[in-house]
Formats: structure tokens, C-alpha cells, sequence
């Protein structure tokens, strides 16, 4: 009966609100396409394609398998343990497991590098044992960093597949006195067959198109991904038709992945309601309980170890921040505050179903082939370094129109569903519906996106890198200077600055839409 | 006189014929099994749902095209006839002004008095959380009110309330109606609600809303449909 409501004539409303739809719609496609185009147009014959680079295109297929096995493999004892226990600081380690989504990568590439860098901690650790040092470069680093990014992002999608159980079936184990073993058989595997595949597929896709992260841990013939051939080719050997050839292959790789990826991933939220936990009979042997310890002490070290390095070791360096670096960050807190404007703008018309498939275009094409063909379509026309500060700004408000989508669909598609008769009834113009009822009942929503699309565009260390010049760095491409110039110091006092300004700006909008917000 | 000619309306694979003519001012019920048609028949009427066949007019007016906000029909829901986030007088005064303009003092007196009116005087900041699943109710029906439309088209609107509350709500609907000259419809599951009521039955079964018939007469004989029902 819910569904039923369809407006005889339309109205001047629904005109309205689709001609928005079209245009924003429209937007999407043109920045997608015309870059892509501008890429197609000038990529050359297949000949041009070096040795290096079909051992990048391995290195990246190599690195995303590797990097999304086992963020899925460890995240299974992790969810496990956080489904079935209760804890002191249960709550604040399931909110930690969201922190890497609004986490700048460079600060957790700098806080890595902390731990497990040539005099980390763990370096030294070893040392003391009397056992060879590691290195973070190369490979196993840039695995390490992806799994320290979708590690959380795992662990989080197989806790809701934990927390979706039927309690009746715990109840029903219980009663049976279903052994451990049985229990995982009957129970638990179903569920991560259920869920793992889509998991797996989704950070496959994410590392797939890595570029900050090889960019600082990678390098060199053996560690270099496609989208980092194609920064080299644009940057160094300014060979655009390479570049446009790269862009394609790795068009190819994420919109095959990114299909597959959508086909197993299905409906995912963004874990509301991870704090539940079902009651459990299972699991009450003490090796059982020592186990889950293990983990959970484990990926909380993980993942608070290179945050609390990055802070303790930037402290010092917050007092020695030079005139680029402040004016960095104020690039950089314009370029989100820009791209977060332009990003709803963007979502509001697009929160439907139809707009959020089209919306998912953003996630599958990388920021660097965008990049790319933007640079190609502007430089006949202006220098595009001029323009390295607003192209970033609308990239990255593209780059995070999924995210946006996912997060105001829901809402939005609700509000219309309950209210559309009334306001058809009413006869509401466009306007008074979008001020009067639309904005007002997505403030939260709005907020949650806005908070999100501000900390990714303030920390994104991608297009920018490709356009900027020494005048217009922002806060991450200053970091990544400052650590290219051994200035560790001034670049972990610059990390930290990036830390804050990224929470702080996720933190206010956050809050501002809950502030007063009243059902 | 409001009058339906040779209607079909679908909803899904599900079709509703309806051929009547109703009175203004007359208080009609809307009777039948659940998944009949009443709704539909509703829908159709205040413009929500466009028949496939036929025409409606109202006082020789067709009114078969006009979106739900130019047909002379005020509708009350099931639910959501009030936005939560706004409160009463905000509310209300969309019914005024659609613009959705913060209603000038001339507007907001109306207001007020549409709300003493139901028996809501002085409620008029509240937002309709802190009010009583009657008093939203009451808020709602002073909405239709201020509407000021000769037809009121009501869809089981107080079927959460309990029957003393719902009792209550029909004596001022009656009122209401009354001053406002209106013809009413109210959809009902309850036979009960059509007797105290509706002057007039419309009972809706195997995709066909049959023409009105008198209350009284229809309860004293109901035919085999209606029979059958009612479980007699």
C-alpha cells in the first residue's frame, strides 16, 4: 500500500525536480565521458606500450589480489570476536574500524612508515631479538597500507553479516548443544560465503586503481601500479599518448572489476547499528575467549599504532610549520569546502535509485584518468595548472557522488514515499518542498555526507599531484614534498595539521546536521 | 453532484470499475474487504491515481486531468498529514499558502482559529511529536479545514486510534463536514463506523464500487456480498 502513491499529472513539482535530475545527471556524464573521450582520442597503437608498463599493469592486479585476500582473510577472526563479545571500549573500537574511510592516506602512509619503516618500531623490536630488519617499501608495503585502509572496511561488512543472524538460531544451537565446530558449519561459514565474495570484490576494486599509496611506498620497476604509470607518464616523460593508453587499460580493469564487484556486492549500509550484539552460548572455553583477546588486541594495535606515532611524532613539528605549509592547508580547506558545496549540489537532485547507478560511474573511473583527460581537453585552451585547485575541488566532488548517494538515497527516496501525497495535496511549489520539507529532513543525512565528501577531498593525494605546481600544493602534496625532501620533522608536524583539519571538517558537518535536529 | 462515468482505475494487475453519482454535502462510507478497491476508488477520486477509462466531474466539470491540488477534494491519510519537523501553525499554513512563505498574521489568526475549532486552541507551536495520536488527528482534520474544498475524501484515518478516541473523531469530522457543506467520504473496514456515521454506503467488492445506497436500508437487507462480508 506503502508504494502506491503515483501523481495523476505530474505537477509542476515533479517537472521540476527531474529537470534538476537531468541536468546534475547530465553533469555526471560529461565529466565522466568527455575525459574518457579526450583519453580515447589521443591514445595511439598498443606499440607504445613499454615492458614497464605490463609490469605495472601485474604489479596492480598482484597487489589488489594480495591486498584484498587478506584484509578479508583477517578480518573474519576480527568480526568474529567483535560479534560475539562485549568489552569496555567495544563501541570505540567499532567506530575506530570507520576512522580510514575519512583517514588522509598520507598520514597513515607516514604513521606506517613509523611503525614498520627501516628505525620503526617494529624494526627495532626485531633488532633487539636479533632478527633481520624489514622494509616497508615495495610490494609488502603497499599491501600493508591497503590492508591497514580495508582491513576496517572488512571486518565492518562481516560484522553486519554476524549481527544479521537470527537469534532464534543461536537460541536454537544452544539448545541442540551444537559443537564449536558445527556451530561455525551450520552457522557462521553460510554467512561468509554470503558476504566475503562481495568484500573481497569491493576492496579489489578500491586498490585496483591505488595511487597514494604506491605512489609513497611503491616506485621503482617492481612496485608500480597502472595508476601511478600513468601520473609518471603525464609528470616525467610528459608522454600523453601513453598516458591515454594507460588511462584505458586501467578504465578497462575498473569497470570489468567494478561490474563484478556490483554484481556480488549487493546492498551494503555504512554499519548503522554495529553496536548490536545477540546473545551467545557458544564460545565460553577459555581458549576461546584467549582467541578472540588475541584479535581483538591485535587489529587495535594495527590500527591505533600508526595514528598514535603520527601524532606523537608530529607534535613537535606542529611548532615549525613554514608559510607553504599554512598556505597549503588553506588550499586545501578551500578545495574541500568547494568540493563538498559542489558535491551536494550534485546529490540532491541524483538521491534516487536511477541516480545512484549513474552516481556509481565516479567509484569505477579512476581520479588520475579523469585527470588525465581533463588535462588533455584544457590544454589547448588555458594552462591547466592555473587550474590545479578547482579541477581537484570537482573531481573530488565526483569521486565521492557514490558515497553521497548511498548515504542521502535511503532518506530521500522515504521522505518522498511518505509525503508525496501531501504535498501533492497541498500543492507545494518546487521550492517550498525542497526548503520546507526536503533539506530540513535530510539535515542528518546532509550532514553525514558533507562530513565525508570534506575529509576525502581535504585528504585526496591523486589529481592534484598531476596538476600542481610549487604554487598550488595542497596539504597532502605538501606532506609528500616535505617527506621527498627528508624534512621528517616538518612533515609530521604537516601530517598532523592534515589529521586534524580532515576529522575536524568530517566532525563539524557531522554534527551539524545532528545538532537540533529533531524527528 | 459528483459523479463517475464508466471509471476503471488500476493498481497493478487489479482493476476497479466504478459508475455512481454522489450528493454534495452527504456523508458517504466507503465499505468492503480488505484489497477491494476502497482506497483506489479514493485515489481516483481526489487525483492520485489516473483511471485508464472513463471521466469524473464535479458539478459538470471534468476534473479527469487536474493534478490532486486543483480538484475540489481535501484528503486525509492514514498517516503523514502532518510534517513532523514543522509545527502546527507552519503546518497549517501550507494549506494557505503552498509558496510555503511564513504565514503573515492574517494567516496565522486563521490558523488559530481552524485549531480552536477541532479543540486545539493555543497548540499552535507544537510540532505534532508532542502531541496525542488525537490531537494529530484533530490538527489534521483542522488542515482540511482551512482547505475549504466542497469534497472531503477521508482514508481510514483514525484506524489507530481506539474506538472511544475514533468515536470522538467522527463527531468532528460530522461537524466539520457540516460546516464546510462538504461531501464526504470515509473509507472504513468498520461497518460500525458506516452506521454511526454515513448517511449513504458505497460498498466496493470484486473489483466493482457498487452506487451508493441508504445506510439504513443497506444494513437492514444487505445483499449477498455484503453478506457475506460481514460474516452473516
Amino acid at each position: 500500500m506503502a508504494a502506491r502513491a503515483v501523481a495523476v499529472s505530474g505537477g509542476r513539482g515533479q517537472a521540476v525536480s527531474r529537470m534538476a535530475a537531468a541536468l546534475a545527471g547530465a553533469g555526471v556524464i560529461a565529466l565522466t565521458l568527455v575525459p574518457v573521450a579526450a583519453v580515447l582520442f589521443r591514445a595511439g597503437g598498443w606499440g607504445q606500450l613499454g615492458p614497464g608498463d605490463w609490469q605495472a599493469l601485474r604489479f596492480t592486479l598482484l597487489q589488489a589480489t594480495l591486498s584484498a585476500a587478506f584484509s578479508v582473510l583477517l578480518a573474519i577472526p576480527v568480526a568474529r570476536a567483535l560479534a560475539r563479545r562485549r568489552f569496555p571500549g567495544r563501541g570505540l573500537l567499532v567506530a575506530l574500524l570507520g576512522a580510514p574511510f575519512i583517514l588522509p592516506v598520507i598520514v597513515a602512509v607516514l604513521g606506517l612508515i613509523a611503525v614498520f619503516g627501516r628505525s620503526g618500531l617494529l624494526n627495532s623490536g626485531l633488532e633487539a631479538l636479533g632478527l633481520p630488519p624489514m622494509t616497508i617499501y615495495g610490494l609488502h608495503g603497499v599491501v600493508i597500507a591497503h590492508v591497514f585502509f580495508n582491513l576496517p572496511l572488512a571486518t565492518r561488512l562481516l560484522l553486519q553479516g554476524w549481527l544479521s543472524l537470527p537469534a532464534e538460531r543461536f537460541r536454537l544451537a544452544a539448545s541442540l548443544g551444537l559443537t564449536p565446530w558445527a556451530m561455525i558449519r551450520v552457522l557462521e561459514w553460510p554467512m561468509i560465503r554470503r558476504i566475503a565474495p562481495g568484500a573481497f570484490a569491493v576492496i579489489f576494486v578500491i586498490c585496483l586503481s591505488s595511487f597514494a599509496v604506491a605512489l609513497t611506498l611503491g616506485g621503482g620497476p617492481r612496485a608500480t601500479t597502472v595508476e601511478l604509470a600513468i601520473y609518471q607518464a603525464v609528470r616525467f616523460d610528459f608522454d600523453l599518448g601513453r598516458a591515454a593508453l594507460l588511462s584505458v587499460i586501467q578504465l578497462g580493469l575498473a569497470a570489468v572489476a567494478g561490474l563484478v564487484a556490483l554484481r556480488l556486492g549487493g546492498e551494503q549500509g555504512f554499519g548503522v547499528g554495529l553496536d548490536r550484539r545477540i546473545d551467545r552460548w557458544d564460545g565460553r572455553t577459555p581458549a576461546a575467549r584467549a582467541i578472540d583477546l588475541v584479535w581483538i588486541v591485535a587489529v587495535a594495535l594495527f590500527l591505533m599504532m600508526p595514528l598514535a606515532t603520527v601524532v606523537w611524532r608530529g607534535l613537535p613539528g606542529l611548532a615549525a610549520l613554514g608559510a607553504g605549509t599554512w598556505e597549503a592547508a588553506w588550499h586545501s580547506v578551500t578545495v574541500a569546502l568547494g568540493s563538498t558545496a559542489i558535491c551536494l549540489l550534485w546529490a540532491l537532485p541524483l538521491a534516487s535509485r536511477r541516480g545512484e547507478v549513474l552516481g556509481l560511474a565516479g567509484i569505477a573511473l579512476s581520479p588520475l584518468v579523469l585527470g588525465t583527460g581533463l588535462f588533455l581537453v584544457l590544454r589547448p585552451v588555458v594552462n591547466p595548472l592555473s587550474l590545479a585547485l578547482p579541477v581537484t575541488a570537482l573531481i573530488n566532488a565526483l569521486v565521492a557522488l557514490p558515497f553521497a548517494l548511498r548515504i542521502l538515497r535511503p532518506e530521500a527516496e522515504a521522505i518522498r514515499a511518505d509525503y508525496s501525497r501531501l504535498r501533492q495535496a497541498l500543492g507545494l511549489t518546487p521550492l517550498a518542498w525542497f526548503r520546507l520539507v526536503l533539506l530540513p529532513r535530510l539535515r542528518r543525512p546532509l550532514g553525514f555526507a558533507a562530513g565525508l565528501t570534506a575529509a576525502l577531498s581535504m585528504g585526496d593525494l591523486g589529481v592534484i599531484a598531476l596538476f600542481a605546481d610549487p604554487d598550488r600544493a595542497t596539504l597532502p602534496l605538501q606532506v609528500y614534498r616535505l617527506m621527498g625532501a627528508y624534512r621528517m620533522e616538518a612533515a609530521g608536524g604537516a601530517a598532523l595539521l592534515l589529521l586534524g583539519l580532515s576529522f575536524a571538517a568530517f566532525w563539524m558537518f557531522d554534527r551539524g546536521g545532528r545538532v537540533n535536529a529533531e524527528a | 453532484m459528483l459523479k463517475l462515468e464508466g471509471v476503471s482505475v488500476g493498481a497493478g494487475d487489479f482493476a476497479l470499475d466504478a459508475d455512481l453519482a454522489l450528493a454534495p454535502g452527504r456523508r458517504v462510507a466507503v465499505i468492503g474487504p480488505s484489497g477491494a478497491g476502497k482506497s483506489t476508488l479514493l485515489d481516483a477520486i481526489a487525483g492520485f491515481r489516473r483511471p485508464a477509462r472513463g471521466r469524473i466531474l464535479w458539478g459538470g466539470q471534468d476534473v479527469t486531468e487536474a493534478p490532486p491540488d486543483r480538484r475540489p477534494v481535501a484528503s486525509l491519510f492514514q498517516e503523514n498529514n502532518l510534517f513532523p519537523h514543522l509545527d502546527l501553525v507552519r503546518n497549517l499554513g501550507l494549506a494557505l499558502r503552498p509558496d510555503g512563505a511564513r504565514p503573515r498574521r492574517e494567516a496565522v489568526a486563521q490558523v488559530e482559529a481552524a485549531l480552536a475549532r477541532v479543540g486545539l486552541a493555543g497548540l499552535g507551536g507544537r510540532r505534532p511529536g508532542a502531541l496525542s495520536g488525537g490531537q494529530q488527528g484533530r490538527a489534521a482534520l483542522a488542515r482540511v479545514l482551512l482547505q475549504r474544498r466542497p469534497i472531503m475524501a477521508l482514508d481510514e484515518p483514525f484506524s489507530a486510534l481506539g474506538p472511544a478516541l475514533k468515536a470522538e473523531m467522527l463527531e468532528i469530522v460530522r461537524d466539520v463536514a457540516q460546516e464546510l457543506g462538504a461531501l464526504t467520504l470515509l473509507v472504513t473496514h468498520d461497518p460500525e463506523d458506516a452506521r454511526r456515521f454515513a448517511e449513504e454506503v458505497v460498498f466496493v467488492a470484486d473489483g466493482l464500487a457498487h452506487p451508493p445506497v441508504m445506510t439504513e436500508a443497506l444494513f437492514a437487507d444487505p445483499p449477498e456480498a455484503l453478506r457475506a462480508y460481514l460474516g452473516r
